[in-house]
């Protein structure tokens, strides 16, 4: 096995292009798991740790750009209000080592349906910047995952960046799992409000092949909201529009059987979460403030 | 050249007086904190090879080929070894019955049967190597529960058993089967004003141990080896490994490497053999150590079990009879199964007096993974059962679950099943009265005052899933007994050396046992031991080797009653030759030498009045004092296998738990928010470690109740052997756990102690589920319980 050890981006990049089948390795909580377990065997690592800006994070007008290795730990410490779900979601990652080293861009990389961080970019809205010697293309989040531990990045390619648009309301995540801590998601469930553009969006974790939004859930919620004239009523949610939400997040999910937990559960708690988050970010949204205070 | 790494003599207390009954810390405790404590995984020998196991990928298959050619090819493999090269007949080893090959012969019975050997300079080239041997399997049919192994043409795991069980034995896919018949079942049952029945599953739990299973063989030159290893007994694997290298048990010199847990998964041998099959055959040290994924095959399992059950009560509280039926899953080999099931049987009872009993308990021989000790033997299994019917008795009787209880609770005098008396303290209805009068937890922990929820004191944590929907509290008690020892007519002897000499005008004890130090604490005790048996302050304790005589398993919750009685004893053999010396040297001194009792304090000879003799500097001089002793606890006898009757055990130990849970209903998410326990312990030698086994037993119940079990497929291979999906309590799912420790002395036994390992693991599983089922009303008749189970899903 090759080691690369670059010093910077352009290097990092030629690196790729000279040896497509290199696997990028940052915090190493994902590719050393593998690596150990002996489920794969790369021909050549590319260590990342010495490409600095990688690091690095700006916000923006609109969006924070955050670099492809900044650790979990900073995305809690450092971006909890612009991007709340996100930082709901780094919270329940592993423990705080693997929260130390692990990072959105290693989780984009893996590609696993179970990371943590994919519910809260798609219920954002998010671009992978994803660079080659060619160029730099952003891809939409929910584009870029295209099967089980698959993406859409070109084997020359390296995630850069991630672009997460700033909240421009409440957002919440939820996880399942069968205990406390250091635990991989039965389920996970991820829901921004977006009053600017009155829109809503989801993500699903754990529960399809790969990270999926609840398409016909953010439709009809989106449309059931500006129905009943809501965004501006100050009511509630009516319970019967809250539960046809749910159901249709349930629906919008294809889970299997496996040791960590049956399909018919991962429905049920899908349908339970989107029905809680719905009614934790719409108190949000109606200013009865009454959200969880956090470690 | 030599072994570096390995284990060094400790001394402790140059600076305390730290006699027994007092919190005396642990002198490996700050090594461990800081990570520096050796464990065996850090063994280290110049010029050592690695070893590696080729193991099954299937659960029952036929051996058709096995070519191991490219692997022998491959630069830097020094030798690989199959079952055709073990050098003598003996190929097969068992802690009870010799079942298990030391590689597979012609037929693989278990997922992760050892089949090969590799030893190379290097582990990744021992991988690769054995990932080249050429092994052709046919699979065969798979025996995996009751019906499938008692089916008329179920297949049998060993055919042509002679083993001692085989005789009685209605299948032999049954390992042993232990009936006990007291009283009249039938005709009591008759007198039952109600009747309750259940059906209870535990599944398979893991010890986990952090130190996965670790070795280093280095051949020596007289043609014998030096094993250092990580075990629970070194002298029942220096019996199992020695006749297989045909080597006489002198020559295998086996020393205590650190042991990073155990809880019964290190009583079987894991590489023990292959590592010195490997170092005799390549003349180099072999180090041997497995990763997670490759412990989960390397150890024995806690028996997974079905349970039927049925008591019957009268209208005012009195249990009237119980029968039930329990059988456990032993896997492919034997193990510890047959005293397994005698534990079952015997406690299946629980701590009540029900005079008419009809119990029969089996496990069987299936291709389900190797099932043997774990922390609570047989008991654990029992208890889940029986405290579930007595929630259901009391339920169906309108009374008070812990009033029942306590109504029907056995005492010191109470007959067991057995027909033996309990002739120690037996306060089980003080038990429960002490964990039922504790402070209740408050409720609505998250609520803050400012509206905020805090999700952490919420089930889900931090994974935010709820902020107080959906959230129930259930109470819910359980107490259990466990035997505590080798039971059953076992020899369960143990042996101490101890050495009083003086250095540099100081006396210092030095104690050499072969007790295995898995992290219990024993190694502090003995220290206690000798300071107060002999006086001193300073104690080095020798590491545990096969030098000494030995100690018996550090299991059965046994080794400060067994080797601290062997300390103890062998300390007052060494006080009446101090005096004896003293008597020579000074007698004439002073009248009281002749007259009066005599004791060692503060390195001085005093009587009892405390008028100081001598110093034992005067008294011992240049000498030394230096004696090995056995010790034996009362004897036991086996159990008749008819009727079950004998008294079998050694001693009884009793814990009491009270678990508070907050249950999410809606997602079947669980927090346990408090689980309260009280303890007899007869004598606390160390109350700081008591606490401490206390909670970490209770914390290993808490597991079985809620998250860990290992998951077999339907072709019996295991679905999660890692800690990704094998899930252990963290410190966030482990609740505050307030004890109360009792100390009513045992008279038979060391200072008046009792065993406390085990019994706290029993009844902490059973009284969170009876705090589960109070939250949601579910009946829950299997552990662990899953979300799915509390979802209808």
């Amino acid at each position: 096995m090759d080691f690369l050890r670059p010093a910077t981006w352009e290097e990092a990049l030629a690196a790729k292009a000279e040896h497509p089948t290199a696997v990028p390795i940052a915090g190493g909580t994902d590719v050393m798991v593998e690596i150990n377990f002996d489920h794969r065997r790369p021909d050549v690592l590319l260590d990342l740790n010495r490409v600095v800006d990688l690091y690095e994070w700006e916000v923006g007008e609109e969006t924070v750009r955050l670099g492809a290795a900044v650790p979990y730990t900073r995305v809690i410490e450092a971006l909890g209000r612009e991007l709340p779900g996100l930082a709901l979601a780094a919270r329940t990652v592993g423990s705080p080592q693997i929260r130390n080293r692990g990072s959105v861009g290693g989780n984009l990389g893996a590609a696993s349906p179970a990371g943590d961080s994919h519910p809260p970019l798609l219920a954002a809205g998010a671009e992978v910047e994803a660079v080659s010697v060619r160029g730099t293309r952003l891809i939409p989040v929910e584009e870029f995952y295209t099967g089980v531990k698959r993406n859409a990045l070109a084997p020359d390619e390296l995630i850069r960046a991630v672009h997460i648009a700033k909240a421009d309301g409440p957002q919440q995540f939820s996880k399942v799992g069968t205990r406390n801590a250091m635990v991989i998601a039965v389920c996970a469930f991820g829901l921004a409000l977006h009053p600017a553009t009155r829109t809503v969006r989801t993500g699903i974790g754990s529960a399809a092949p790969t990270p999926v939004r609840a398409g016909t859930a953010e439709e009809f919620l989106t449309a059931a909201l500006e129905e009943e004239g809501l965004w501006d009523s100050g009511r509630t949610v009516p319970p019967s529009v809250a539960r046809q939400f749910a159901d249709l997040v349930a629906a919008c999910a294809s889970p299997i059987d496996d040791v960590r937990g049956s399909a018919a559960y991962r429905r049920h708690a899908l349908r339970v979460m989107a029905r809680r988050t719905l009614g934790w970010t719409w108190d949000e949204y109606l200013g009865n403030e009454r959200s969880a205070r956090c470690a | 050249m030599g072994v570096t790494r390995t284990p060094t003599p400790t001394t402790q207390g140059s600076e305390t007086t730290g006699g027994i009954g007092e919190s005396t810390l642990r002198p490996d405790g700050v090594l461990k904190t800081t990570g520096e404590f050796a464990y065996a995984s850090d063994l280290w020998h110049e010029d050592m090879l690695w070893g590696h196991t080729l193991r099954s990928p299937h659960a029952h298959a036929e051996i058709v080929s096995l070519d191991v050619s490219r692997a022998l090819a491959q630069p830097g493999v020094y030798a690989v070894l199959t079952y055709d090269d073990l050098p003598t007949d003996v190929r097969h080893y068992g802690l009870e019955i010799q079942d298990t090959p030391v590689l597979a012969h012609g037929r693989v019975r278990h997922h992760g049967e050892p089949v090969a050997l590799v030893a190379a300079d290097h582990p990744e080239t021992a991988r690769r190597a054995a990932a080249k041997i050429r092994v052709e399997y046919r699979q065969l049919p798979v025996v995996v529960d009751e019906a499938t192994a008692t089916a008329p043409d179920a297949p049998l795991i060993h055919e042509g058993r002679t083993d001692h069980h085989s005789g009685h034995v209605p299948h032999p896919n049954v390992v042993h089967r232990q009936p006990i018949v007291r009283g009249d079942a039938d005709a009591a049952a008759r007198r039952a004003d109600v009747i309750v029945t259940g059906d209870y599953e535990v599944g398979m739990q893991d010890q986990a141990f952090l130190g996965p299973e670790s070795g280093l063989a280095v051949p020596a030159e007289d043609g014998g080896v030096d094993l250092y290893i990580a075990t629970q007994w070194l002298h029942a694997d220096l019996r199992q490994i020695a006749p297989v290298l045909g080597l006489p048990e002198e020559k295998v010199r086996m020393t205590l490497s650190g042991v990073g847990g155990a809880f019964g998964g290190r009583e079987d041998l894991s590489m023990q053999i292959h590592a010195c099959l490997l170092a005799l055959r390549t003349g180099k040290p072999v180090k041997m150590v497995y990763n997670r994924f490759e412990s989960f095959f390397g150890h024995v399992h806690r028996h997974p079990a079905t349970l039927h059950y049925e008591h019957g009560a009268t209208r005012d509280g009195k249990i009237t009879h119980m029968r039930c039926r329990i059988v456990l899953d032993g896997g492919a080999y034997a193990s510890s199964s047959p005293a397994v099931v005698g534990n079952a049987s015997s406690l299946s009872a629980g701590p009540y007096v029900i005079d008419d009993v009809d119990i029969e308990a089996l496990a069987l021989y299936t291709n389900n993974p190797p099932c043997g000790a774990m922390r609570g033997f047989g008991a654990v299994q029992a208890c889940f059962a029986y405290e579930a019917q007595m929630d259901k008795l009391a339920a169906a009787l309108g009374m008070d679950p812990v009033e029942f209880r306590r109504l029907n609770a056995m005492s010191q005098g109470a007959v067991m099943p057995t027909g033996q008396v309990v002739d120690s303290p037996a306060p089980v209805a003080e038990l429960l009265r002490r964990v039922k009068a504790m402070p209740m937890p408050p409720e609505r922990e998250w609520e803050s005052a400012g509206g905020g929820v805090d999700v952490r004191a919420l089930p889900g944590g931090l994974s935010n899933t709820t902020h107080g929907e959906g959230v129930v509290r259930g109470v819910g008690y359980a107490v259990g007994i466990k035997n505590v020892g080798f039971s059953e007519g076992f020899d369960d002897y143990s042996t101490a050396r101890v050495r009083l000499e003086v250095i540099a005008g100081e006396p210092v004890a030095t104690v050499h046992t072969a007790m295995a130090e898995v992290g219990q604490g024993g190694v502090t005790v003995h220290a206690q031991i000798a300071r107060t048996e002999l006086g001193v302050t300073q104690v080095t304790i020798d590491p545990a080797d096969t030098r000494v005589g030995s100690a018996g398993s550090t299991s059965a919750s046994r080794q400060t009653y067994v080797t601290g009685g062997a300390v103890r004893h062998t300390c007052q053999a060494v006080r009446e030759r101090v005096l004896e010396l003293g008597r020579a040297k000074l007698g004439t001194h002073h009248p009281a030498w002749a007259t009066a009792e005599l004791l060692l304090e503060s390195g001085k000879v005093v009587t009892d009045d405390g008028e100081v003799l001598a110093g034992l500097a005067e008294v011992l001089g240049d000498e030394a004092i230096d004696i090995e002793r056995e010790w034996r606890h009362r004897p036991t006898e086996p159990f008749d296998l008819r009727t079950g009757q004998g008294r079998g055990h050694v001693q009884y130990s009793f814990a009491a738990h009270r678990a508070v849970v907050d249950v999410d209903t809606e997602l079947g998410l669980v927090k346990v928010v408090e689980l309260a326990c009280a303890q007899d312990v007869g004598k606390a030698l160390n109350p700081l470690s008591v606490v401490g086994q206390i909670q970490g037993g209770t914390t290993q119940g808490l597991g079985l109740a809620v998250m860990e079990e290992i998951l077999v497929s339907d072709r019996a291979t295991v679905r999660n052997p890692s800690f990704t999906d094998y899930l252990i309590p963290t410190i966030l799912d482990t609740p505050p756990i307030p004890v109360d420790v009792l100390e009513l002395a045992d008279d038979h036994a060391p200072y008046g102690l009792r065993g406390v390992g085990e019994a706290p693991t029993l009844s902490s599983t059973p009284a969170v589920v009876a705090a589960i089922r109070a939250a949601t009303g579910l009946a829950l008749r299997r552990v662990p319980v899953r979300p799915e189970n509390l979802t209808g899903t």
